[in-house]
């Protein structure tokens, strides 16, 4: 099993690498929609702005094959601005649509002067479901790293997978059938962090690719 | 709830750790990827490496040190020390950092950070500020604090406040703030200092200077406002771990993300 990392000229890699690369997990960048057909499972890390990735993924093709990806419920980790381009829009930049592989748009903090905008730093993402795998091994309330001043609000909240505080009460991730994405950067997480990473490639997308392949 | 951040800080020159890591009870004390994996296990919130020759062949060894830092640390890293344009950020970005530290650089070019936030996001760009208090001709503190460059030795007309406040409307994503009376003293740091540039300013503020003891960390969190505290030598002779640090401003109602 491979796992393709989205390349679409702006993200952090290296840090996604870095973690697979520590986990044993073979992967390869993705940069063109052929590309995707020598990869059984996705990560898409993203930092930067909406727009910005929007637009270099329209460039490199990859917006209607990564919503196809996504609706086929094929194993898909996406992080950061990865989980926020699912949506339909977003107020960062809301000329440029979405992906639209779920429904709902993304939103900034709502600046009541109490708030510190980014969100900066640790905070606890409360799993939804804590018997999902993607969360196996981690404490009750796992600590990761955020960096962002904009959050998904999903349209249908079965999709959500965690809950976070930071003003309001936001879904940190989301987690359905092969999916999984994550407001915060488990790949600047330490141990939880990695530990759901290997979750999602050994206990999501591996059993998911086993059960496609029986006749 | 967001957690306060504990940062270590590694002062680096040609590759070294300046000053000694005893306690971490490393083979090679002075090689700071070593010390970075250690506080990273540790359960560190980020690393700062402060490259303190800041020469450019200083910077090609930095960029070699982050890179192998980040394949084995799994944690916010910050670079700072010598960083003079939005080339010397992107190469530090792409050798595996998450955010670049600028202060001299921000003084003399204000716009390297507005540019530097535009190319790779507000989140990246960390000014630092030394700042220092002025007194009128009697030594008393007049309140305010001036910013000074080039490792403190250069003043500048700067107001420590108004030019926080500048570089936020700029695109800084955070400030790390250094009193220059307090930093190696122990004594504490200058909680007035971070408690004008925290109420003025939007984006996190990390104290900097002058931690001795856990006392001074609760104190400059609590009264000071910071959203975390940056300390150097208090970890680096062992006098603290970062589960220390931790455990204690827990026990002083600060919310702090503990290991499992």
């Amino acid at each position: 099993m491979i796992t393709g990392v989205i390349d679409y000229g702006a993200g952090n890699l290296h840090s996604v690498c870095n973690a697979l690369k520590l986990l044993g997990i073979e992967n390869r960048l993705v940069a063109a929609p052929e590309e995707l057909e020598s990869v059984d499972a996705l990560i898409f890390p993203g930092v930067g702005a909406f727009g910005d990735c929007v637009h270099h993924l329209e460039q490199q093709q990859l917006v209607a094959p990564i919503r196809s990806w996504v609706q086929a419920n094929r194993p898909f980790l996406g992080i950061c601005l990865g989980y926020q381009v699912l949506f339909e829009s977003s107020e960062e930049c809301p000329a440029t649509p979405g992906l639209a592989a779920l429904a709902g748009k993304v939103v900034r903090f709502v600046d009541d002067g109490s708030l510190k905008i980014p969100h900066m730093g640790w905070n606890v993402a409360r799993p939804v479901n804590s018997t999902d795998p993607l969360w196996d091994g981690l404490p009750e309330e796992p600590h990761f790293y955020f960096v962002h001043s904009y959050y998904p609000r999903p349209d249908d909240s079965a999709v959500v997978g965690s809950w976070t505080d930071y003003g309001t009460r936001f879904a940190s991730a989301i987690r359905f059938g092969n999916i999984a994405a994550t407001q915060f950067h488990p790949e600047k997480s330490q141990s939880a962090g990695l530990q759901l990473v290997e979750n999602f490639v050994k206990k999501i997308a591996a059993p998911a690719l086993e059960i496609a392949a029986k006749p | 709830m967001l957690t306060k951040r504990i940062i270590p800080c590694l002062d680096v020159t040609d590759g070294r750790v300046v000053k000694g890591t005893k306690f971490l009870d490393l083979r090679d004390a002075g090689d700071p990827v070593e010390s970075a994996v250690a506080y990273n296990n540790q359960g560190a919130d980020e690393l700062v490496f402060l490259d303190i020759t800041a020469s450019s062949d200083n910077r090609k060894t930095m960029v070699d040190v982050v890179r192998r830092t980040a394949e084995q640390c799994f944690m916010p890293l910050t670079v700072g020390g010598g960083i003079r344009t939005v080339d010397d950020m992107r190469e530090m970005l792409l050798a595996g950092a998450d955010k670049v530290g600028v202060n001299t650089a921000a003084v003399n070019h204000p716009d390297i950070v507005s540019e530097g936030a535009t190319a790779f996001g507000r989140q990246c760009i960390v000014v630092a500020i030394d700042a220092k208090r002025n007194r009128d001709a009697d030594g008393n503190f007049d309140g305010t604090w001036r910013v000074f460059t080039h490792g403190g030795r250069n003043p500048t007309e700067l107001d420590a406040v108004e030019w926080a406040q500048e570089v936020e409307r700029r695109g800084a994503g955070e400030i790390l703030l250094t009193s220059m009376d307090s930093d190696g003293t122990k004594a504490g740091y200058d909680i007035e200092l971070n408690r004008a540039v925290s109420e003025a300013v939007r984006i996190p503020v990390i104290a900097s200077g002058g931690a001795g003891n856990l006392d001074h960390m609760v104190d400059v969190l609590r009264d000071g406002k910071a959203d975390a505290v940056l300390a150097a030598s208090i970890f680096h002779f062992g006098e603290y771990s970062v589960a220390d640090v931790k455990r204690y401003l827990a026990e002083h109602g600060l919310p702090v993300r503990t290991l499992a």
